[in-house]
């Protein structure tokens, strides 16, 4: 498939069953609210190294949040129910609890379409109060009042979880690292219109993709050679020889369609780049279908139409 | 379908137990059937048929005309559908009260919502002593639910109360939020002597200066986040309250006396 004298590969990104939240951040302003959502986010670019993978979704208006402040929402994703649970209130305490005029509450609210599970927010964070926190039950959901030296935090007692799915990703590979670079912003800043996914790295944009495996025994994931563009000639490479640069974007969601509508609004931003933005082609990282459960075909998702 | 219509005969010399009638306790049966259930006035035992002409035919939504606060019990251990009372209403209306929605046009007597668990209660006029409280020998009052009163209540507002919502935009008598759990009483109008006397915990929250006693501690004056929450879920009710809209308030903390941490909230009142 080509569009745009871009070439789209025939293969697939391979992604994996995960959990995930979402957690409404307002403050004073955006400016505090973006901090604590930054601190919040920050070391969580991938679940091997980090525990979660988390980031920003979009900034809220004062009139989408539930205490009429400006606000930020945050997706936040582990592979298991028991590691979101454990950062999530870790990073609670130690990002939202202490940033100036911060409050929380849960992002994800009560449907019949899906199977959600509430885990704690400030559940376990009111005992910060030492006896002189209050809660108020309003309108069916309980919030936590935590006297602070700034007034009072306010924290909602429980989030919703849900099944998601981390992992889809796609490969962009052009001629030059800046062209690759551009071309990943580009898309990056599209696909940051799309609701309920994030992109984990920093800027969106991971440029050491892995291989699963590594010469060395204690190693579980090491370099992924096949794209490296310095080791064309030493090992079995994926790239052709005008390839000197290939940028990766990792795309968490909520739900399989909503990471399809990432990659779609992503790869298209490129491809309207056209044959002057460098890239020659975009393909994506898979491991031959066995690992992951959910597959994100290209030719499949440039095909539908918006 | 129109309400399911209870009209009073004749003016009561004597209470009368009214617990029978909730839409779920009636439901599945004919006027008929509703018509024969036993009631007992004074020491003579009469049916609902001897006491009420009853009309039309809406299982959920009951309506009580001719009413008189001789009535008692009306709503209680009510689950769901609505009752609409076109008067006053006797003592204990709403009585553990789970679901639903009742609402008095008149006044109503004593216990008023007394062990209410959910639902929505709405009065047109005023409330007796002990709105929101717990019947005798009970440790906990009201368990949930919202109570709108447009009138004034009487002593001891919410003693007990555990949980749930309180509003009233008229005036309280002494003792308001007493021996309080938790839980919301919100007061426009001016609050009696002993406001908050022992509460544990919970939110009394006044737009007029109450006269408090030593035990409650004046913290000062603070913006409070959570108020817009607050604020935010009354909007949903047919009341003043939904003008409320300033986080800043007074804050006092109590009762001390029995190491209380529940708190006095003044606001700024609204414009006339």
């Amino acid at each position: 498939m080509i569009i745009n004298h871009i070439q789209i590969a025939d293969t697939f990104a391979e992604a994996f069953n995960m959990r995930g939240t979402r957690v409404i951040i307002t403050a004073q302003n955006h400016k505090w609210a973006y901090h604590a959502a930054n601190a919040m986010t920050g070391f969580a670019t991938s679940v091997i190294g980090c525990g979660v993978e988390a980031g920003i979704e979009r900034e809220l208006l004062a009139d989408e949040t539930p205490d009429g402040r400006p606000g930020v929402s945050v997706l936040m994703f582990a592979m298991g129910s028991k590691v979101l649970m454990q950062q999530l209130e870790t990073r609670m305490g130690q990002c939202i609890l202490t940033c100036p005029t911060a409050a929380a509450f849960g992002g994800i609210e009560p449907s019949e379409e899906l199977e959600i599970d509430q885990i704690s927010l400030g559940k376990h964070l009111r005992f910060f109060g030492d006896g002189y926190q209050t809660s108020k039950l309003i309108d069916g959901k309980r919030y936590w009042r935590i006297p602070v030296m700034d007034g009072e935090f306010l924290t909602e007692e429980t989030t919703g979880m849900v099944r998601a799915i981390g992992g889809g990703n796609f490969l962009i590979l052009a001629t030059s690292q800046a062209q690759a670079l551009h071309a990943a912003e580009t898309a990056i800043e599209s696909m940051k219109q799309v609701p309920d996914v994030i992109m984990p790295f920093p800027g969106g944009v991971v440029r050491s993709g892995s291989k699963v495996g590594s010469k060395y025994p204690k190693m579980f994931a090491s370099t992924n050679d096949a794209f490296c563009p310095t080791l064309k000639g030493v090992v079995n490479s994926e790239l052709s020889p005008d390839i000197e640069s290939v940028m990766e974007i990792v795309i968490d969601g909520l739900s399989f369609e909503a990471i399809v509508l990432a990659m779609r609004v992503g790869i298209q931003a490129i491809c309207d780049l056209g044959p002057d933005s460098g890239v020659k082609r975009i393909s994506a990282g898979n491991y031959g279908g066995k690992l992951g459960p959910h597959h994100f075909k290209l030719h499949e998702i440039m095909g539908i139409k918006s | 379908m129109s309400a399911l219509t209870f009209s009073l005969k004749k003016p009561l010399q004597f209470s009368v137990n009214c617990a029978a009638l909730t839409p779920s306790k009636l439901q599945g049966k004919s006027i008929q059937e509703i018509a024969s259930i036993p009631m007992i006035l004074g020491n003579q035992k009469l049916t609902v048929g001897d006491l009420f002409d009853i009309s039309g035919e809406d299982p959920h939504h009951f309506c009580f005309k001719n009413t008189s606060d001789k009535l008692e019990y009306l709503g209680a251990n009510m689950a769901g559908g609505s009752i609409t009372i076109e008067g006053n209403a006797g003592a204990y209306l709403g009585f553990a009260m789970a679901d639903g929605e009742i609402y008095c046009h008149g006044h109503t007597a004593d216990f008023t919502a007394c062990n209410m668990a959910g639902g929505l209660l709405k009065i047109d006029g005023n409330a007796g002593h002990f709105l929101g409280g717990a019947s005798a020998g009970l440790r906990k009052g009201m368990r949930g639910g919202t109570v709108i009163v447009k009138g004034s209540t009487g002593d001891r507002t919410g003693d007990q109360m555990r949980r749930g919502l309180i509003l009233i935009e008229g005036n309280v008598g002494d003792y308001c939020g007493s021996r309080m759990i938790a839980g919301t009483i919100g007061v426009l109008g001016n609050a009696g002597r002993y406001a908050g006397f022992n509460m544990q915990r919970g939110t009394l929250l006044f737009t007029q200066a109450p006269h408090l006693h030593a035990t409650l501690q004046n913290c000062g004056r603070h913006t409070l986040p959570f108020l817009s929450l607050l604020f935010k879920s009354f909007q949903q009710y047919n009341t003043k309250f939904s003008q409320l809209n300033s986080q800043r308030v007074q804050r006092f903390v109590g009762d001390i006396a029995c190491n209380g941490n529940g708190e006095i909230l003044l606001a700024e009142p609204l414009n006339a």
